[in-house]
């Protein structure tokens, strides 16, 4: 299965660092990352592969939630599905 | 693979455009419950119900968790009561009523409905006493929702039950006198009811429905509202295809939570019903797309226009993007839970008449209308049977939700809260229909039903 992270927020030293340490740590493999700055605003989406998560998919979420709140960004994990449900025929 | 792009085009519509799945609605069959002992019957409604959505709220809430898109509300719909406990006085249909309110406060559904009656063409002693009871069954409980669907375009209007509905709702609008008269926001009467509507008031699991089974009501005005801000201008096949294009989007989010539930709890998906509902909060309002395609006020000129294009074209984007579209499939416009209509009620743009007129393109009835306490019972019925008459003659579902307000008059503002907004008093046309009511009997089927 996988997921779309997103985070988005004001950029700062080693966000990309702390998101990537937690995933390794969970054993979640990132498929792939995008990342830019739209007027000193940090905008990021990676996919995930959480088949080997060590972890419910659903905690992981509240994790990267709880991990946000504390660099002081908005980290969101999804489904992927919602989106090639929404943007693929 | 997703790209940026269409992720952050997902998560705005859900932060700030409202999307969301208005309802996971489980339709329970409790026919097999049937028992001459009451306690018998209530204990078996009591249980089939518990056992069979006790994971309803949890796995609702777990998929909204995974796919970040709201799922805000999770109710039943159950077999019309009327055809449950065919034999009992009206304290046994209470009874079933209380069962009802129980069990959905056990599994934490916020609302049960099917405390219903199908008297199209006639009703029986169950039905008679199932009428008769809903108005105290709707002060006693707090989430049971009832309905009465008393006429079909292939049978005609019964406008005996008509009179009667008249007469219920000031009786349970009395009952309720403290609290707004809520109990009439939680009772329906339809003109070609379907069995699959997973909206309430008016949802019941239908007599030819399967024995569990899961709807779903997609929502999202707030997304086609700015889906349009992007085309202001632009002429009627623009307009067009993106409402389609948008619904199609929003269906597919429904489809995909619908196959999800449906799996998790290992009961059959039935259909998606494509409507766009309203909730009180700004950015969620059907009203506001009219403003977006240009018209003032809702209400003004060109309304029902404008609501026709929007019910056409969310249909024709959402057909495709689901396997099986059923229930409503029409706009909702309860006027107490769309702020944009509550001002246009408020400034006068708005009017019962114009509601009425844009119930005949699609709008599925006259909703959540507060209309003054003083109100007669006949006049009620009046309305309930011009509304009746254009589902039966326009082979469409139509309903009235009418709430006379005891105590209110026009100019004052009735509160019914959450979900269920608020909402000035409307006028309701000073002369009467007293004795067009009390002629009784019914309404023959119309020349077009005649179709085999």
């Amino acid at each position: 299965m996988k997921g779309i992270i997103t985070v988005i927020g004001k950029d700062s030293v080693g966000i990309i660092a702390k998101v990537c340490t937690y995933l390794a740590e969970k054993n979640i493999n990132i498929l792939d990352i995008s990342q830019t700055i739209i007027s000193g605003y940090f905008n990021m989406m990676m996919i995930i592969d959480v088949s080997g998560n060590s972890g419910k998919f659903e905690n992981t979420i509240e994790d990267l939630k709880k991990l946000g709140e504390e660099i002081g960004v908005d980290i969101r994990l999804q489904s992927e599905e919602i989106f090639n449900s929404m943007h693929r025929i | 693979m997703i790209s940026y792009y269409e992720v952050q085009e997902t998560n705005k519509m859900i932060q700030e455009a409202n999307l969301d799945v208005r309802t996971i609605t489980m339709g329970i069959n409790l026919l097999d419950c049937a028992d001459s002992d009451i306690n018998k019957l209530n204990d078996k409604i009591y249980d089939k119900i518990t056992k069979n959505a006790s994971n309803l709220v949890s796995v609702g809430e777990d998929i909204s968790k995974e796919f970040g898109v709201p799922i805000v509300n999770k109710r039943i719909s159950v077999t019309p009561i009327s055809l449950v406990g065919g034999k009992l006085d009206t304290s046994g249909f209470i009874s079933i009523a209380k069962t009802l309110d129980k069990a959905a406060k056990e599994v934490g559904v916020n609302f049960i409905g099917g405390y219903s009656a199908l008297v199209q063409k006639g009703s029986t002693k169950g039905d008679i006493n199932l009428i008769r009871s809903i108005p105290e069954a709707l002060t006693v409980t707090e989430r049971v929702c009832s309905s009465v669907n008393v006429g079909t375009s292939k049978n005609g209007i019964n406008m005996n039950a008509v009179k009667k509905m008249g007469e219920i709702i000031k009786e349970m609008a009395f009952m309720t006198k403290d609290q707004n008269s809520i109990a009439c926001a939680k009772f329906v009467v339809f003109c070609n009811a379907v069995g699959d509507n997973p909206f309430m008031a008016g949802a019941f699991h239908g007599v030819g429905e399967r024995d569990l089974v899961i709807n779903v009501g997609v929502s999202g005005p707030g997304v086609v509202k700015r889906a349009l801000e992007n085309v202001r201008g632009a002429d009627f096949e623009t307009l067009c295809e993106t409402v389609k294009k948008t619904a199609f989007k929003i269906t597919r989010v429904g489809q995909l939570v619908a196959q999800e539930a449906s799996k998790r709890l290992g009961i059959p998906f039935g259909i998606i019903d494509l409507s766009l509902a309203p909730t009180p909060a700004v950015g969620d309002s059907i009203a506001e797309i009219f403003n977006e395609m240009g018209i003032e006020r809702a209400g003004a000129p060109g309304t029902t226009a404008a609501l026709a294009i929007l019910n056409d074209n969310v249909k024709k984007g959402g057909i495709m993007a689901s396997s099986y579209v059923g229930g409503l499939s029409g706009a909702f416009i309860p006027v107490s839970e769309d702020h944009g209509m509550i001002e246009a009620a408020e400034l006068g743009a708005l009017t019962l008449e114009k509601l009425e007129a844009m119930t005949c393109v699609c709008s599925v009835g006259l909703d959540m209308i507060a209309i003054p306490g003083a109100t007669s019972a006949e006049t009620i019925s009046g309305i309930i049977a011009d509304e009746m008459a254009i589902g039966m003659i326009n082979n469409k579902t139509t309903a009235v939700r009418i709430i006379p307000v005891i105590g209110k008059e026009v100019g004052d503002n009735v509160e019914f809260g959450g979900l269920l907004g608020y909402a000035p008093i409307m006028p309701v046309n000073k002369y009467g229909c007293e004795a067009f009511i009390k002629r009784g009997g019914r309404i023959p089927a119309p020349v077009h039903s005649f179709k085999n």
